[in-house]
């Protein structure tokens, strides 16, 4: 893992003493809320519906179990018990009262967190494959590359104030699991003659306008990275529409301008601003290599493993569901469900955070890492140590075997906590969770994203979602909006809409009927939903979604 | 032709908590039960403004529309449903400091 140097922790320790300052100067009266205000976003303090929320980053997703013993400290501390994991691999904290968050900053300064770059116009936490440094499929651990791209990032003082956020996400595998296809820019590692570089991705992203990014440069080679990736940003920063917050994304900056004028005006920067990187950060690049260097794997028998499988059904089912194939012969990746049925989506206690934590040093190379599903991984765990670990986490109530399946549910705060949810989320997700349950076809519907976002800005990802679910305020009345087909993966694509909303009432019958439609109409069980939606298209599951359009036209 | 002035409330987040509070004929309350209702027009801005000027207690003060056809007023979206209970996932927030009571 990436160690901060002295001068990252004097930076950090720099920055929290001036917040410090600031909170205090809000409180005596000398700053105003609207002084107040930008300097709280820049340091990732919200104010919610019900309390101020704090965002802490957690770049590329890495923890080890000390910090994320901090992380349920904190949560104790200043919160109430819990936190809240994002789909940008962040912890979110829905209780702290706004004289706290100077101690909650030092708290987590002390094994090298912080919530700079959070929130605010700028370059957002870099995010990365949840599986980085673990996948069977992987050509290069993405990790040094989201390091290096975050340092360069933060503070950038030519970066502090773009026409609207900026996320950036980096890919190592085949299989894309970091949703790079909906970032401002994506990154993914390729391979040509034997030298790894980047297939280059603009103008992704969610929210309003939803756009699949597209490929600005199919190779760019790994030392002109940072030199292009500022000749991207500063061609943006220039050119993209600061009269139109809904307009300022590089996406509609992208689309406006294409793609070609775009990339022409990239590649002219480029060429002026590649000389001033001497290699300075090629340099540091190999010093952040060698601290994510792979831990010693052991090799040993997995018949502890294989035994365990024969005996106890349970076992079996969830290592079906939650467990990924590493490249270490023995090893797994090991995907902690943070969706029990009926339980928040993303939401752990300081109990099952301290626990996650312990079975990691315990057996699993002292390494943590949030998924942007909103789940926790254990991306190094030999085999014959899952058994021992499968009772712990069912003990902690965090065995429920769905990963990939129509609990895993991706749900943003929505109206429960979100100052600008046009309805909830949460309770949707609940509720289709526990009928699915109660159901018990699960495991046999298969693999099923839904994703709900309780407004337009698409937190919750709903249009990558196969079903994406969007909250909306009909006169008055929570609604729900149903999109189907989309796709988060190298495949990414944005959900189609099915008609009308639906009431909250409605909403989960509505679901129901479209999975049993699913069910009717896959052509065997190995064809899943997607796989279904895309051979057949929106009509049999508008007529299952509308069976009274259907009455009413015949 | 104006629209009538539909029954309003003066709701705000306390600076120190985050808490969603309500202005009550002397201060703010946490409860909207207890908050001052405003039927005339003139006067709900008026109280606005004061409201706006409590820099050092409340931020993000705005009128809320309430139903008043009941003995405490009583809000008519559900967004201020929402605000005035707390989430509907865990009985934190004002509901807890109820459930302690
Ligand atoms: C409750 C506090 C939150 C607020 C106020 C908030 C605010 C926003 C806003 C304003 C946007 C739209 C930005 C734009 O299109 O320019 C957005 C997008 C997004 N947010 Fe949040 N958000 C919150 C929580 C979350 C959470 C909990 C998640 C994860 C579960 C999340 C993940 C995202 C993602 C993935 C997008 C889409 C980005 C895109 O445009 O591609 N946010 N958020
Ligand atoms: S999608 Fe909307 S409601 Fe949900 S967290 Fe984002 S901004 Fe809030």
């Amino acid at each position: 893992m990436y160690n901060y140097t002295d001068f990252d922790t004097a930076f950090i320790k720099e920055r929290n003493a001036q917040f410090r300052s600031q909170v205090e100067r809000r409180i005596d009266g000398s700053l105003t809320e609207d002084e107040f205000k930008p300097l709280r976003l820049m340091n990732g303090l919200y104010l919610q519906l019900h309390a101020y929320m704090l965002r802490v980053a957690i770049p590329y997703g890495t923890l080890n179990s000390r910090q994320m013993h901090v992380l349920a400290d904190i949560a104790d501390k200043w919160d109430k018990g819990y936190g809240h994991f994002t789909t940008r691999q962040n912890i979110q904290y829905n209780w702290p009262e706004l004289r706290d968050v100077p101690d909650m900053l030092d708290a987590l300064g002390e094994v090298q967190m912080h919530a700079i770059q959070t929130s605010g116009n700028t370059i957002r936490n870099v995010t990365a494959d949840h599986f980085a440094g673990a996948a069977a499929d992987e050509i290069a651990d993405p990790r040094p590359v989201a390091e290096l791209i975050r340092q360069w990032s933060t503070d950038h003082p030519e970066f502090q104030f773009l026409p609207r956020k900026f996320k950036v996400a980096v890919t190592g595998s085949q299989n894309d699991r970091a949703v790079t296809k909906a970032h401002d820019i994506g990154l993914r590692m390729v391979e040509r003659d034997g030298a790894t570089g980047f297939e280059v991705i603009v103008g992704g992203g969610l929210g309003r306008t939803p756009m699949i990014g597209k490929v600005l440069r199919d190779f760019l080679p790994r030392e002109d990275l940072l030199p292009y990736l500022e000749a991207i940003v500063s061609v943006y920063n220039l050119l993209g529409r600061r009269d139109n917050k809904y307009k300022a994304r590089i996406k509609i900056t992208v689309h406006e301008n294409g793609l070609e004028d775009f990339g022409a005006r990239v590649e002219e920067r480029f060429a002026l601003i590649r000389p001033q990187f001497g290699g300075v950060d090629q340099q540091m690049l190999a010093g952040i290599e060698s601290d994510f260097a792979a831990p010693e794997f052991r090799s040993a028998a997995t018949q502890d493993y294989e035994d365990a499988r024969q005996h106890y059904p349970a076992f079996r089912s969830w290592a079906d569901t939650n467990l990924s194939e590493h490249r270490a012969p023995g090893y797994a990746i090991v995907t902690i469900s943070l969706k029990a049925h009926g339980a928040t989506p993303g939401d752990a206690t300081s109990a099952q955070m301290r626990l996650m934590a312990d079975l990691a040093k315990r057996y699993g190379h002292d390494e943590l890492r949030i998924s942007h599903e909103q789940n926790v991984i254990l991306p190094h765990v030999h085999k014959n140590d899952l058994p021992s670990i499968y009772s712990a986490l069912r003990a902690a109530g965090l065995g429920t075997a769905n990963i990939g399946l129509i609990s895993d549910i991706i749900a943003c705060p929505g109206m429960d906590y979100c100052a600008l949810a046009t309805a909830r989320s949460i309770p949707i997700a609940q509720e289709i969770a526990t009928r699915f349950d109660e159901l018990k076809i699960e495991h046999d519907v298969g693999p099923l994203k839904i994703k709900i976002s309780g407004c337009i800005n698409a937190c919750g990802h709903h249009h990558v979602g196969h079903i994406g679910i969007l909250g909306l305020d009909r006169a008055g009345v929570e609604s729900y909006q149903i999109t189907l087909g989309g796709d988060g993966t190298e495949n990414a694509a944005i959900g189609e809409r099915a008609g009308p909303g639906f009431s909250a009432d409605d909403i989960i019958p509505a679901i129901e009927r479209l999975v049993m439609a699913y069910l009717d109409l896959r052509s065997e069980p190995a064809e899943t939903f997607l796989d279904t939606y895309r051979r057949l298209g929106l009509a049999p599951f508008k007529a299952a979604l509308y069976p009274e359009a259907r009455a009413n036209a015949a | 032709m104006p629209r009538a002035f539909t029954p309003k409330v003066v709701t705000a987040n306390a600076l120190l908590e985050g808490d969603v509070i309500y202005q009550t004929v002397s201060g703010w309350s946490r409860n909207l039960e207890e908050a001052e209702v405003l039927t005339d027009e003139a006067d709900a801005d008026l109280r606005l403004i004061d409201a706006s000027q409590q820099q050092e207690l409340v931020v993000g003060v705005y009128l809320a529309d309430v139903d008043i056809s009941g003995a405490a007023p009583k809000p008519t979206h559900f967004r201020e449903d929402f605000r005035a209970r707390g989430p509907s996932n865990y009985a934190h927030g004002k509901q807890e400091v109820k459930a302690h009571v």
